[in-house]
Formats: structure tokens, C-alpha cells, sequence
């Protein structure tokens, strides 16, 4: 597939654009029939500094960022220049061009403004160009959007000359630009994106490189979805109505998502002034009868820590999101990590349980997070989504009948009036919320709302008899831990049969596994694709369940091989660690394969990972990765 | 009908409909002032006719916190200086509800001081009463934000060397729509300020002084106190800010001094409560949002309908 395929990096400065572009891009690319995945790759700066997209397009499907790219775009990057040349930013001009050329594949396009670019200031450009086969247009975009008014129309000027050489259709663009652009910008855009098309095709001859775009075509209508948005969506779908939060790269995606669209629903959304208030609001408007959420990155989760306990304690459904990024402390605010795992599993005081999932894929995101408030409602258990950076940003198609399901706003296992009349009460007439004789034996006592008639009980994070009252009975308390617990294995034999589910891919009866959780899924699919076709024998299980844990689906993926390779993005082997925790034996079938550099897996690092290391049994070459044998039982 | 039937039920209620049938473990000392505070609540609810299923009330951690255990009431006990936020959203969830938060000087004004300003700040429509017994007293008598300067306790044996903070004033800059100070000694003052608190739409803070006579043995068992607005001495006007900061700085410096004042310092009944103001941007629904969970005829929206075209 990788002759096939058209991977177009833009580079520029943050804030000049970039993102827009590459979206709308992207998203034409898509309509085009294309499969589409984007990858984001910014400093933690607001404006200026070296910033890219990429977008991996291809008729088949595209699961990761592949490895390397064939078609840049250089931008000058404008606050390089201004307003303090002299002070902090100092020359950083060239950025665009100097710092994207490690990855671009032999035979690449190189399109750069030679407005604001002056590739003599690269030493060795030329030699590398003549080395690499790299096909170089100089381009003086800025002078052509100048002339038509608007510098930042530079953008357009080069999607223009990117259709003109990789021959795609510019019906797509401007289609996309007439849906997405106002009148008055939509005139000269779209003159720039002709102008500069135009010029190309008759100045230069665009066959004399080999990059061009395939083309595809897909079965049934397709979005372009981020993590971010699926998780939002699957919120609202669930009938989700009440957020709080306090921002923290990347988490904010999400919270401004729901911010902006529950108005419109009749929901709240609540921006407050800490983490620990974020999530007990979330406690307090559940507990007054709504599907309520709240979330967080690695630093203001671990605040959340206490009320995440008191959900736990007062048995009040709520679900909290964490976005995962480089740690500890503020650690790498833009780059992902999967360093969390074991914070967001362990996190809280004594024998705390929350679920957790951690979705593979975009369309998982959407799936996983209806799936973490149903059994959030279902079982009055605090659930979690965990992802990372790379899943909440990247875009990817889906198809839209994806998300075409039925909305869920049932609160679970609440009572109405009625039943409450029916239900036990203590003779003082206090309502049994925390009985232990539970109707289904699953621990889950159904609940009452404040305002019912006949439903008063006390939600404490003491430990309380049946009516709610504080009680430091040893008895009472082994019976209400116990109830507690019991949830957690109705919940596992919920989740075996529920369809949504940890991914399995690869041959069968595959020699070897690998084992990821959450945003390596994809990238780990296309390793295992690669493998086989090298004549390799392996397979994957992609766990999204990470509390409770899929103990025998993993349990006989590892018996099915004959050695386990675990994929995660992180220095301490987190997933391995809870692997080998919970299944208890063969711990000497699992090695680590680790990066944590601030970047995700790319496929080849787990094929190289692979072949060295298991196959070959010696030193891994590369610094990027990091290779941990067996740990033995 | 309406999922939550004991919101306005408007029936006789007794004081006594308030004391739960449960015997409470025992948590509080003799001569404890929270009794007074209990008794005041109690009082007020009756005399407003709030049904005890129509009560919500949000306590935080500390001797302050056991209210619940005996008080009749929907009731959540959370954790340490966090009654707050939880109090805001049930109320933004269910306005109907009656919402009361209660806490000591340590949970409201110390480790849930952001809290405090914040829902200050804010004039959420609900009622908070601060147990100020300027001591932490479930953890053993340790020193307070509100322990006067040079007062010792195990972990200060030296004496504090810090100012008390001055609750009143705080709530004031902070944005509190109704400010109080009673005492526990003060029961029929206490009951009528708790009454109007409840009442009031928006932020009312109720500073109540407790007496610990556990741990706080020197302190001043707050008698004699003055009510200033049954005295001569205090003439202001409780609309107007200025006026009321002033005789706030003169009631805290008082304290300090020995002499006790308690009384209404600040009553805004204009300003929009947070609700309305959300209400008014269209950021919240008119009818209780909790109400909609229960309404089998709601059409529910999703975002394969409203959102999905921007991502085609
Ligand atoms: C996060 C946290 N820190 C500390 C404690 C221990 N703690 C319990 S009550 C309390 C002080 C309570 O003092 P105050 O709020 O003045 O209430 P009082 O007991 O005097 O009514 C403390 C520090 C806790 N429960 N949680
Ligand atoms: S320790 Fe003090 S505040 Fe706590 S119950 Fe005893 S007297 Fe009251």
C-alpha cells in the first residue's frame, strides 16, 4: 500500500493557519473517496514556532500515520519575523523547510515559499535534493495572495499548486470551500486557488515526479471525526447533559465541544474554578437525577482523586474523562504519552473501583464512551474514559452510520415515585438506598432522586448502614464493601457479552501476539499487516477494557502463541505491569516494546521492534524505542 | 405530573418532622454550639414548610459536617471543604430543590476557600452556613483560618502568627448577595436569619458562630453578643455596600476584641441569581433539567441529527 498513497505534510507557524487548512484539505480528500488520517504535531506555544499536519490518504484503509511522508508544503512562518524579531523568537523562518526534511520519503515533492523562504540558508539542501530525488518548486506564494489582499490566503495559494502537481481534482476544494467559507473571503480564495493551480500547469512539467493522489471510493458516506468529537458525541448520545471542567491540554478539546453544543440541547455546561470543584459538581448534579460528566488531563485528574472516591463511596454514577499527555507534573503539555494507566486505575484511598476503558480507535471513542455512562448509570460506579493526545486530536473518515444509534437517557437504576413507594424502607422511613440484599444479587441497590416523595436517604463517604447513616459496624462494613465489589464482576460478565469489545486482528493461529491498549491499536494493525506480508506469523489484541480486566480473553490470546510483544507509550511498561498483575502467570511470555519520546509508534518501529528483538534476538538499533524482555512469573 | 411531587408540597410541617426516627451516632460533645445551629435549621425549615423530601442538604467534613446525621433531609455528606460545588450543581440540576451547604471555619473558609469565593462570586441560589468555631475541632482542637492571632494549639505551640480571616468581609468582596453573622447563643436571631437566607435568591451566607467548648476552652463563648440591628449604637443601611463593609470591618475588628455582633450586614435582593443570569443567555433550560430524565414524551436529540453535516 505504501506506493499508493499520498502522505501531504503542511508546515508553517502556529497560528497561521495550518490546522484549518489541512482539514479542509483533508476532508476533501475524503469526499474524493479516499480513506483519510491526520496527524498534528505542535510545540506548547500559541503563535509562531515550528507546527505540521499530516494527512495520510489512500484507497485503502489508513489505520496510522505511516512512516515518513511524500509530499511537503513549506509556509514561511510569520510571527518568526514579527513583532520581536530580536527578542524571544529570534529567526525561526526557515523552520518550515529546515525541520521537515528528516522524514521526506526519496522521490518527494518539496513545494516552499520562496516569499518567505530562502532555502540557500539550508547548508546542504542542494546535496540532499540531488541525493533523495527530492522534487523542489520555489514558489512565491506570499507575493501571489498579496496581491490578492490577504497574506494569510498563502494557505489556499498552496493547496492550489499541491492539486496542480499531485493531479487532484480542484471541483473538491472549491466545493469545500464554498460550504466552509464566508461570502467575502470565499471570492479571492477561490481566485488565489486557480491562479496558483494554473501557474504550475503551465510553467512546470508536474509528471516529472511520481507522488499523485490515488483514488478511491467508499461504500457509504463517511465524517471526518476526531477522538475528541466521537467522545463528545457518544456523551451527548447517551443523553449526557450537565459538564464542568476547568481546561488542560488535551482534555479541552472535549470540554469545548460540550460547552458549545449544550446549550442548544437544554444541557449545562459549567466552566469552574478547579479540577476537584469540575468533578464534584459533576457528583452533585448526578446525585440530583442527570447523566452528568467531567474530566481532565494527567494534573488535574489527580485532583480529582478524592471526589472520584466519593462517587465510589456514595455509589453516585458519574464519568470522567482523562486525556493523556507526556508526564509527570506538566511534563510535555502537547505530546502524547500512555504514562496514566496506573494513575487513573489506582488513584483514591482504600479498595476504590472505577471502570475503565481506554478506546482503540475514533469510532471505538464514540462506542466506549455510551458504554462508560451505561454501566456508570447501570451500576452507580464512577467510569472513565482514558485516551491520549494522539487519539483526541487526530482526524480519521468513519462512516456516518456510525453514529446513526438510538439516544440512551435512561438513568440506569433509578426509581420513580411509584416504585419508591414499593421499595424497602427502614421503620423510621428512611428509604434503603444502600441495601445489600440488592433485587439482582449484582450489588446495585436502585436509587432515589432528591424531590421524590418518600426517598430521603443520606449519600455520605462514611461508611453508612442501608438508609445512608454513618456506621463503623464491622459487620455492616464487610457486607457494604462486599456489595460494592460484586458489581465489578456483574459488570466483566456485561462486558463479555456486549459486542463492544477488545480488538483481535491478524491470522488466527498466528506464531507470535502483540498487545496494545487505546491509541497504538491502529498503528499496531498496520505493523501486524506488514509482518505477514514479510512472511512473518502474528496477530494483535488491542485491550480497550483496562477495569475490569478482559482476564480470559487476554489469558488465551497469550496461551495461543508463543511470545507476546506489549506495545505502549511509555517508560515503565504500565500495560504489561497490569497485564501481568491480573492474569497472575506467564509473565516470562511478555517483552516491552516502549517509546516515550513525545511521539506516537510509527509502524516501522514496531516491525524493526519486532524483527530485531524476536526474531533476530539482538540489540535494538534504534534510540527511539526502548526493548524490555521477560519479566518471568 | 411531576417526577418530583414533594418539591412545593406546601404542607403543614412540624420541627419535629425533622428529627430523624434513626438515633444518630452520637458524634457531637455537650454543650456543643452546633445544637444551636441544628435547632435554628430546623426552626427555619419549619417555619418555611419545606417537606424534609424537598430538602437537599451538602455538608463538608468536620464536627460541622455530622449535621446531617441529625437532620431529616435528602442529604449528601461529601468530603472535606467540597459541599459547595456539589450544592451548586444539584441546584443548577433540579432548581426546585432546596439547597442548604453547612461546614466549619476549616472546610469553608480553609482548604474549600476557592470554593467559597467562587460560589460567592458566582450568587448561586442557595444558602451557606459556616459552624465558625475558629478551631478545627474533629481533628483535636488545631488552629483555624479564623483562630485569633497568638492562639495556640498543638500544632502552633507558639501561638498563631497570623491574622484571622474575616469571613464577612470576604463574602462581601467575593460577591455574596446575602450576609449574616449569628451565634448559637442567639437561638430566635439565628432561626430568622436562616429563614431569610433560604428565602433570599441567590448567594446567602450565613456566619454562624459556634462554641466549641472542647477544644476552644478560652475562647469566648460569644455572650454577651449585641443584635445589631435591635441597637441604637449600629445605624446602616444593608443595601448599600459601603455601609455594610464598613460595619463588617467594625463587627470583625470587634471579635477580636471580645465583644460580639451578629446581625444582617448585606442583603442585595436585586441582583439576578446565577440560575437567572444563566437562564437569561439561554445557557439553561427553563424547566428542571433533572424533570427531563422522567418525561417519557421528551425527544431526546442526538448528534447524528444536529452535529454530523460539519463533518461530512
Ligand atoms: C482532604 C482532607 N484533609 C484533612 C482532613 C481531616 N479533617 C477532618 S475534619 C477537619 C477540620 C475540620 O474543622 P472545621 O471545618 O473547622 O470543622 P469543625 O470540626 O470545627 O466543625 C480536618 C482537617 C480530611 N478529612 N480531608
Ligand atoms: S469537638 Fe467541639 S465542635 Fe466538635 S462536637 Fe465537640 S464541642 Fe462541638
Amino acid at each position: 500500500m505504501t506506493n499508493d498513497e499520498l502522505i501531504w505534510r503542511i508546515a508553517g507557524g502556529s497560528g497561521d493557519g495550518i490546522a484549518s487548512t489541512s482539514q479542509n484539505f483533508a476532508k476533501a480528500l475524503m469526499r474524493s473517496g479516499l480513506n483519510v488520517f491526520t496527524h498534528r504535531h505542535y510545540p506548547s506555544r500559541i503563535r509562531g514556532g515550528h507546527t505540521y499536519t499530516e494527512i495520510r490518504a489512500s484507497a485503502d484503509p489508513v489505520k496510522s500515520r505511516g512512516d515518513g511522508y511524500n509530499f511537503l508544503l513549506a509556509l514561511g512562518d510569520s510571527f518568526a519575523r514579527n513583532p520581536q524579531q530580536n527578542a524571544y523568537y529570534g529567526n525561526e523562518e526557515i523552520k518550515p523547510l529546515s525541520e521537515n526534511l528528516d522524514e521526506l520519503r526519496e522521490g518527494g515533492v518539496i513545494i516552499y515559499d520562496s516569499g518567505l523562504l530562502d532555502a540557500s540558508e539550508i547548508e546542504d539542501f542542494d546535496e540532499r535534493v540531488e541525493e533523495n530525488d527530492w522534487h523542489v518548486y520555489d514558489l512565491d506564494l506570499r507575493t501571489m495572495a498579496r496581491e490578492h489582499g490577504r497574506e494569510v490566503m498563502r494557505n489556499t495559494a498552496g493547496v492550489g499548486a499541491t492539486c496542480a502537481l499531485a493531479g487532484i481534482d480542484l471541483e473538491w476544494i472549491e466545493e469545500l470551500m464554498t460550504d466552509a467559507m464566508p461570502e467575502k473571503i470565499l471570492e479571492p480564495n477561490l481566485e488565489i486557488l486557480h491562479e496558483a493551480y494554473d501557474m504550475v500547469e503551465e510553467e512546470y512539467d508536474v509528471d516529472a515526479h511520481d507522488v499523485k493522489i490515488p483514488s478511491g471510493e467508499h461504500d457509504e458516506e463517511q465524517v471526518l471525526m476526531s477522538g475528541s468529537d466521537a467522545i463528545a458525541y457518544g456523551a451527548i448520545d447517551e443523553g449526557c447533559r450537565f459538564i464542568a471542567g476547568y481546561p488542560m491540554t488535551p482534555w479541552t478539546e472535549v470540554f469545548t465541544i460540550m460547552s458549545q453544543n449544550l446549550p442548544e440541547l437544554g444541557g449545562i455546561s459549567e466552566q469552574v474554578e478547579d479540577e476537584i470543584a469540575a468533578a464534584a459538581l459533576a457528583l452533585g448534579a448526578s446525585h440530583a437525577g442527570v447523566k452528568a460528566m467531567s474530566g481532565s488531563s494527567g494534573g488535574g485528574f489527580a485532583l480529582m482523586s478524592e471526589p472520584l472516591g466519593l462517587a465510589e463511596m456514595t455509589e453516585t454514577p458519574v464519568v470522567l474523562i482523562e486525556a493523556m499527555r507526556a508526564g509527570p507534573s506538566t511534563g510535555m503539555p502537547t505530546k502524547p504519552e500512555q504514562g496514566d494507566l496506573e494513575h487513573v486505575l489506582y488513584t483514591s484511598q482504600g479498595d476504590s473501583h472505577r471502570i475503565v476503558f481506554a478506546p482503540g480507535t475514533v469510532a471505538e471513542a464514540y462506542t466506549q464512551t455510551r458504554k462508560a455512562f451505561q454501566i456508570a448509570y447501570e451500576y452507580q460506579i464512577p467510569s472513565i474514559v482514558l485516551y491520549d493526545q494522539k487519539l483526541g486530536g487526530e482526524l480519521v473518515n468513519v462512516p456516518a452510520s456510525h453514529f446513526d444509534e438510538e439516544p440512551n437517557p435512561s438513568l440506569g437504576s433509578t426509581l420513580t415515585e411509584a416504585e419508591i413507594e414499593d421499595a424497602p424502607h427502614d421503620e423510621s422511613g428512611k428509604f434503603s438506598r444502600f441495601r445489600y440484599d440488592t433485587p439482582e444479587d449484582n450489588g446495585v441497590a436502585p436509587r432515589s432522586i432528591p424531590g421524590q416523595k418518600g426517598g430521603r436517604f443520606l449519600a455520605t463517604g462514611n461508611e453508612h448502614m442501608p438508609e445512608g447513616h454513618i456506621s463503623e459496624s464491622p459487620e455492616n462494613r464487610v457486607f457494604q464493601m462486599n456489595k460494592r465489589m460484586r458489581k465489578l464482576e456483574a459488570i466483566r460478565e456485561e462486558l463479555d457479552g456486549d459486542g463492544v469489545n477488545n480488538t483481535v486482528y491478524g491470522e488466527e493461529d498466528a506464531q507470535y501476539g502483540f498487545l496494545t491498549f487505546g491509541s497504538q491499536q491502529g498503528t499496531v494493525e498496520e505493523a501486524v499487516d506488514r509482518l505477514n506480508d514479510a512472511g512473518h506469523s502474528v496477530k494483535m489484541l488491542g485491550v480497550s477494557e483496562m477495569a475490569p480486566y478482559p482476564v480470559d480473553q487476554v489469558t488465551e490470546f497469550i496461551e495461543s502463541v508463543d511470545e507476546v510483544l506489549v506495545v505502549e507509550m511509555n517508560a515503565s511498561a504500565q500495560f504489561r505491569g497490569l497485564t501481568q498483575k491480573e492474569i497472575g502467570r506467564y509473565g516470562d511470555k511478555l517483552s516491552s516494546l516502549l517509546k516515550y519520546n513525545g511521539n506516537p509508534f510509527e509502524p516501522q518501529d514496531i516491525v524493526e521492534g519486532f524483527e530485531v528483538n524476536i526474531v533476530e534476538d539482538d540489540e535494538h538499533p534504534h534510540t527511539r524505542t526502548k526493548y524490555v524482555p521477560a519479566a518471568g512469573d | 405530573m411531576s417526577a418530583f411531587s414533594a418539591i412545593g408540597e406546601g404542607k403543614e410541617i412540624d420541627r419535629n418532622d425533622y428529627t430523624p426516627g434513626l438515633e444518630p451516632q452520637a458524634t457531637w460533645c455537650p454543650g456543643c454550639g452546633d445544637f444551636g445551629v441544628l435547632k435554628a435549621l430546623k426552626g427555619a425549615a419549619a417555619e418555611l414548610g419545606k417537606s424534609p423530601d424537598e430538602m437537599l442538604l451538602v455538608t463538608g467534613i468536620g464536627c460541622s459536617g455530622k449535621l446531617n446525621s441529625y437532620f431529616e433531609s435528602y442529604g449528601f455528606h461529601t468530603i472535606h471543604g467540597r459541599s459547595l460545588p456539589v450544592a451548586r450543581a444539584a441546584k443548577l440540576a433540579n432548581p426546585g430543590l432546596q439547597v442548604v451547604a453547612a461546614g466549619g471555619d476549616g472546610d469553608g473558609y480553609g482548604i474549600g476557600g476557592n470554593h467559597f469565593m467562587h460560589s460567592a462570586r458566582e450568587n448561586h441560589d442557595m444558602t451557606y452556613i459556616v459552624f465558625n468555631n475558629e478551631i478545627f475541632g474533629l481533628t483535636k482542637g488545631q488552629t483555624s483560618p479564623t483562630s485569633p492571632m497568638g492562639h495556640k494549639s498543638k500544632t502552633q505551640p507558639h501561638g498563631s502568627a497570623k491574622q484571622p480571616l474575616r469571613p464577612l468581609s470576604l463574602s462581601l468582596t467575593s460577591g455574596a448577595s446575602y450576609i449574616a453573622r449569628t451565634a448559637a447563643v442567639n437561638p430566635n436571631q439565628a432561626k430568622d436569619i436562616i429563614v431569610e437566607a433560604m428565602e433570599h435568591d441567590g448567594f446567602s451566607h450565613v456566619d454562624f458562630l459556634t462554641q466549641c467548648p472542647t477544644w476552644n476552652k478560652d475562647a469566648r463563648q460569644y455572650v454577651p453578643y449585641v443584635d445589631i440591628q435591635d441597637s441604637d449604637d449600629y445605624d446602616f443601611d444593608v443595601s448599600d455596600r459601603r455601609e455594610a463593609s464598613e460595619m463588617m470591618h467594625e463587627t470583625e475588628d470587634a471579635l477580636h476584641e471580645g465583644t460580639v455582633l451578629t446581625g444582617r450586614y448585606y442583603v442585595d435582593s436585586d441582583r439576578p441569581s446565577y440560575q437567572q443570569e444563566k437562564q437569561q443567555i439561554g445557557e439553561m433550560p427553563e424547566e428542571p433539567l433533572a424533570e427531563r430524565y422522567f418525561d417519557d414524551s421528551y425527544e431526546w436529540e442526538r448528534s447524528y441529527d444536529n452535529f454530523l453535516d460539519k463533518h461530512k
